[in-house]
């Protein structure tokens, strides 16, 4: 139990520094420590599966895509824009509404009793696939086809440009 | 039991990464002398018999270099660079299962560290995180050569685990389990291997783990006629040395994995037909998966002087435009002959 609050801790400490560190490179360096937790946590559950994909996609995949981003624009304090006090209010305003819906949405969550486990090895990958491809199968394939319609729209917007150039030419 | 059972892995662990580290040493001269035997020169032969002390020299060499950081540069993922390069490197042999089983009189050991049941995706995994020690060490050089080399690695690195993911489905799914202990246990004897079953995914892989690895014709985030040294153009003494380092481990561990997965790891022909004791067999086995991942490091090396480096458009076209389709089309035939075989026989 302890070694879960030191963990929790260290997530809590790390997402903190991503949103207060000024730097955007040490920012996107401390998300991914945060998402090391956070593996770190799924593990603890016995969520093997779970745990290394989430290590693979978001550690892996998505922070590297970011840190690449980042690399390019070469963001610093000098050629940072300056937001207007409007754009923080708002931002502060909608950051305070997300949270009210949030608090709202977890007390109306049924809390469940964390000492009884209903499976005790759902998270390993042969129970998680079972239950993937059987109870879930129409929202696991449901959500396949939302994946493939975001990745077709992406190519569509890189390649739009393009084709207007096209036909106007 | 349970201190045993921590000494011995600790035991293996130590072995593991001593002989690791030593065929990385080794590589570097293998490397040369394979370059000097192709182009029909020598090679080092200096330092101790056929240069056999070479690497020892250009360690020391590394060490007693002056160490230089720029004045630009971010101190601190300057140095943190080669240090994620080089620990990733070394923790990814952790699942690769080097051998059976050897019996001492009631102990038994397992000549693998960890055996878990996802150790396929703990190599991705592993190799996902090997990218920042290069785009760590690339941005923090404030060096323009280091970023274009950093960038190249960064986007070369995602478009080749997309494939290298792909061309290992269709091997998950003839083999049906994600753990690599059981994968090699499953191709025992000769035409159990899964290269007969995959040949297409094998070339695919070997072609992504050149990639993933930045061996030549993909060295493009090193390319020195473009970029000076590449993401490591900033770097002196062992900074650089451990980057070196890491890419020999890299290329071995990746050899272990082509030979474990698709080349029985330590099967060989007849095994179970020679009527030797258990233990001869796993030692004989050990031997067998070495040579296997030495001419697997050969073939690395024998490419480099074989094929030009790709430009940057026909790298990302070959990923992505040919590469991918065809580990799909990959997936979909291996699918459908495991239903066809299901079905009818």
């Amino acid at each position: 139990m302890s070694f879960f609050y030191l963990v929790a801790f260290l997530s809590v400490i790390f997402s903190l520094m991503t949103i207060f560190t000024k730097n955007p490179v040490h920012s996107v360096l401390y998300l991914v420590i945060t998402f090391f937790t956070f593996t770190v946590h799924y593990i603890m559950l016995n969520a093997q599966f779970l745990a290394v994909v989430n290590f693979i996609v978001y550690m892996g995949a998505i922070m590297v895509l970011f840190l690449f981003v980042l690399m390019l624009l070469n963001l610093n304090k000098d050629t940072e824009p300056m937001k207007s006090p409007l754009v923080k209010v708002m931002g502060a305003i909608a950051g305070m509404c997300l949270l009210a819906t949030f608090l709202g949405a977890f007390r109306a969550l049924e809390q469940s009793d964390v000492l009884i486990k209903p499976h005790e090895n759902i998270g390993l990958v042969e129970n998680l696939g079972k239950v993937l491809f059987g109870e879930f199968l129409l929202p696991f394939e449901l959500s396949s086809i939302l994946l493939l319609t975001a990745m077709v729209g992406a190519v569509l917007l890189a390649k739009h440009e393009k084709g207007v150039k096209k036909q106007h030419g | 039991m349970e201190t045993a059972f921590l000494l011995e892995k600790l035991i293996l662990v130590v072995v593991i990464f001593t002989i690791t580290l030593v065929i990385a040493m080794y590589s570097t001269l293998a490397e040369r002398k394979i370059a000097g035997f192709m182009q029909d020169r020598h090679g080092p032969d200096r330092a101790g018999a056929f240069g056999i002390l070479q690497p020892l020299c250009d360690g020391g060499k590394f060490f007693f270099k002056e160490e230089i950081i720029p004045a630009g540069a971010h101190k601190g993922l300057f140095i943190m660079g080669p240090v994620i390069a080089i620990i990733t490197a070394c923790i990814s042999s952790a699942v690769i299962p080097w051998g059976q089983t050897l019996t001492f009189g009631d102990t038994t050991i397992t000549l693998q560290v960890a055996e878990v049941n996802i150790g396929v995706l703990y190599i991705f995994g592993v190799i996902a995180l090997g990218v920042y020690g290069i785009m760590l060490g690339g941005w923090a050089s404030n060096n323009k050569f280091s970023l274009m080399g950093a960038i190249r690695a960064a986007s070369q690195s995602i478009s080749y685990e997309i494939g290298l993911g792909l061309s290992l489905i269709a091997l998950l799914m003839v083999t049906g389990t994600l753990s690599i202990g059981e994968i090699v246990a499953q191709q025992s004897g000769f035409v159990n291997w899964n290269i007969w079953s995959q040949p297409l995914g094998f070339i695919i892989f070997v072609t992504c783990a050149f990639a993933e690895c930045n061996r030549v014709p993909f060295d493009l985030p090193e390319c020195e006629t473009e970029l000076v040294g590449g993401y490591h153009t900033e770097y002196s003494s062992m900074k650089l040395g451990l980057y070196m380092f890491s890419e020999y481990i890299n290329m071995f561990v990746s050899s272990a994995l082509m030979a474990a997965l698709y080349f029985g790891g330590y099967n060989f022909p007849f095994m179970h037909d020679l009527g030797l004791s258990a233990n001869w067999i796993t030692i004989i086995g050990v031997l067998v998966f070495f040579s296997k991942i030495f001419a697997f490091i050969f073939f690395f090396m024998w490419i480099r002087w074989t094929l030009p480096r790709f430009r940057y458009d026909q790298l990302m076209r070959l990923g992505w435009k040919k590469l991918i389709p065809l580990a799909i089309a990959n997936i979909v035939l291996t699918g459908v002959i495991i239903l066809i075989k299901d079905t009818f026989f």
